[in-house]
């Protein structure tokens, strides 16, 4: 992907925008790591590590947030054009994340319960991800991203590799690490059969049922790039586990709820009686 | 860029970097008096409070901890305590060691990431820490393994040191086996070795002849260092629960912040780990205590550029207390305490890294939410931060506008504000107008 003939070490910039930190402190949570990558790649750009900020234009970019103000929109419009390869990390760049919640509500409703001014408040009705707005060449799932998925994916671009990540369900990951089924086992109302591996299947792991952090799986039952089935597994959470359909509904609205396969199953729950 | 007309003089540097969140600071001089100092946090707004409505409580836990990637913990542990409150559930034992010791984890992580990371560039004159490890390999790559040993603490109770996934109300979905602690503990006999070179390595940096008089917030505890328990103390005398906080602590909103602005009777306070260490000075460990005699450092301390003495002597605490905590576990029979959900309204106050959380639910009898309050310290902060910067101000008009700029950002990264909490890139401005 960059000329190996190159002598300058490639240029990365990691930007912010709507979001938790969380994703970027992943990258810092990479500690020995983190100073190879500092003799890798020329950390241009990412104010969160270090006062030292150029300009563009950039070899790789590291998106972490959604966009959720009118600026912030016009912000990743000029960072897509400095930019050769851009990468979003975590679900609020990939999928709009936790705060895309309000895309079903009255934003100034929700304005008027967070602020007593609101009047001074500017932001969208909607938190939607990067992808909306320009093109992304590579998503990185998860809340939080996945270190050891990001230090590949770096590794890959670097030694001119197309990167490439496992899209399969929780389930195959669970089922490698010995994991009891909590589903099965447990009756919890689990998205591991339909939720994206990467994490390691901690949430089985630590004997709870998956949220689904990394977003929708690909490739289950249905083939490579088409989406889980959630219709099953809606219907099981419904009739054997006994969720009620606003329990099921919020199942699929969470983190990643934004994003088409479980948005979709959570607005048909929405309107069940 | 500086700019001039006939009446006004504007300083701006775009950003402070080194700081978690999205803002910016304006400040206006005339002549040699300071106008106004404003912190502006620009983070977008997310709205918590407002779609935590109409989940269910054992949701909770998961969506707050999103509020911050550094101390989710902190949001996770305000929410299940004023949750339990609701419920009339207390935590005790096993269980309560291990909340206590999954926040330790959290204190050493975030305490390592801003004294290493973040602010000791500002005394060694580096842009980063990466920059620094060129001189100081052995310095970063000790602060790198120090806040990995608190990563290892939350990655064994949580299952991950970013948004773990373990805490929920009552308790924890799994408790971890004696034997699991015990793998850890050569890591963190080394890491409190490391934590001692650590208080004394930022002891002996030159600071800024700078004292203030604060009125210091923080938990107050019977019987330990407050972490998710204790009243609210201040060093003005009052001592409140956590049940009277927004009788006392009133939020309000200014034009030019997506943050609002909490104030004690109308006047800024410090929160925070200065505040804690200042006013819990007495529950530090010995080994603490002789650190701090042995460079000759006095509590209290009233220099804001203290405060990476004081984080610094809190991951020293929090490593001790996380061998103690781990000498005398044993795992529970029960990994959650069992729930009868009613309805009602709790209120918690634990001490995240940045200091006091506020957490108010309204719970109806089905267990979902109906209303939520949060008051995260770096909204606490913000106006002591504004006061100090105006106090600190006059002394930087003599000095070029890049470098009056450059020292603001310096006091700024000494509160370590949360600015995703609250609310991160920090756009710095100066506008000086002449008197003439």
């Amino acid at each position: 992907m960059f000329n190996p003939d190159e002598r300058q070490r490639p240029r990365l910039a990691v930007v912010k925008f709507a979001s938790c930190d969380g994703c970027q402190l992943s990258i810092l949570n990479l500690e020995e790591d983190l100073l190879a990558l500092g003799r890798t790649l020329d950390i241009a750009y990412f104010p969160e590590a270090s006062s030292d900020m150029r300009p563009g234009p950039y070899d790789i970019a590291l998106v972490e947030g959604s966009i959720t103000t009118a600026e912030d929109a016009h912000r990743i419009l000029a960072l897509r054009q400095q930019t050769k390869v851009l990468i979003t990390i975590g679900a609020c760049a990939t999928a709009g994340g936790i705060q895309a919640l309000r895309n079903w509500a009255d934003v100034e409703s929700f304005k008027r319960a967070v602020y007593p001014s609101p009047e001074y408040i500017q932001s969208l009705s909607t938190s939607t991800p990067i992808s909306e707005h320009v093109h992304v060449d590579f998503e990185l799932w998860g809340c939080p991203i996945d270190k050891g998925q990001l230090l590949r994916v770096i590794t890959d671009l670097v030694v001119g590799v197309q990167p490439r990540l496992p899209a399969d369900s929780v389930c195959l990951e669970c089922k490698r690490r010995g994991n009891v089924c909590v589903l099965v086992a447990k009756g919890l109302p689990c998205l591991g059969p339909v939720t994206r591996t990467g994490c390691g299947a901690i949430c089985p792991g630590m004997g709870r049922d998956c949220y689904g952090c990394f977003g929708p799986s690909e490739g289950a039952r249905k083939g490579p790039g088409l989406p889980p089935n959630t219709t099953s597994l809606a219907g099981h959470f419904h009739s054997d586990l006994q969720l009620i359909p606003i329990e099921v509904m919020r199942r699929f609205r969470g983190i990643n709820g934004a994003v088409s396969p479980f948005r979709a199953e959570s607005d048909i729950w929405e309107k069940k009686p | 860029m500086p700019e001039e007309t006939a009446q006004t003089r504007t300083i701006a540097v775009d950003m402070v970097a080194r700081v978690e969140g999205e803002g910016a600071l304006r400040v206006t001089v005339k002549g040699e008096t300071v106008q106004e100092v404003e912190l502006r946090i620009f983070e977008p707004p997310r709205f918590f409070e407002a779609f935590l409505r109409g989940r269910h409580y054992e949701e909770v836990p998961d969506i707050v901890a999103r509020i911050c990637g550094i101390c989710p913990v902190a949001y996770q542990m305000s929410a299940v305590h004023a949750l339990e409150q609701i419920f009339g559930l207390r935590v005790e034992g096993a269980i309560r060691d291990l909340r206590r010791l999954l926040y330790c984890g959290e204190w050493i992580e975030s305490h390592a990431l801003h004294v290493y990371m973040l602010q000791a560039p500002d005394f060694l004159g580096y842009d980063s820490a990466i920059s620094m490890a060129k001189d100081h390999a052995a310095v970063v790559t000790r602060g790198l393994r120090l806040k990995k040993a608190g990563n290892a603490i939350m990655t064994l109770l949580g299952g991950r040191s970013v948004h773990p996934v373990s805490v929920k109300v009552g308790g924890f979905s799994r408790v971890p086996l004696r034997g699991e602690l015990e793998g850890l503990k050569e890591e963190l006999l080394w890491a409190r070795d490391a934590a001692v070179e650590t208080v004394r390595w930022v002891a002996d940096f030159e600071y800024p002849d700078f004292a203030l008089n604060y009125n210091y917030v923080a938990l107050r505890h019977p019987d330990e260092y407050p972490v998710n328990e204790g009243w609210v103390a201040a060093s003005s005398g009052l001592q409140i629960s956590a049940s009277e906080f927004e009788r006392h602590f009133i939020e309000h909103q200014v034009a030019y912040s997506n943050a609002l602005h909490c104030t004690l009777q109308g006047s800024p306070y410090l929160v925070g780990p200065l505040a804690r260490l200042n006013v819990n000075q007495e529950d530090l460990t010995p080994l603490a205590k002789q650190v701090l005699t042995d460079r000759r450092i006095e509590l209290p301390l009233r220099n804001p550029f203290h405060g990476i003495i004081a984080r610094s002597v809190e991951i020293l605490y929090a490593l001790e207390e996380s061998l103690r905590l781990m000498e005398r576990y044993e795992a529970p029979p029960l990994s959650a305490v069992p729930i009868t959900v009613r309805s009602g309204t709790g209120m918690a106050c634990t001490e995240a890294p940045r200091g006091i959380l506020y957490h108010r639910y309204v719970v109806d009898g089905d267990g979902v939410i109906r209303e939520a309050k949060i008051i995260p310290p770096t909204s606490q902060n913000q106006s002591r931060i504004e006061q100090d910067l105006r106090l600190f101000m006059p002394r930087l008009l003599r000095l070029s506008d890049k470098e009056a700029a450059l020292a603001c950002e310096r006091v700024i990264r000494c509160y370590d504000p949360c600015i995703s909490c609250a609310t991160h890139f920090l756009n710095l401005e100066i506008r000086r107008e002449s008197i003439a």
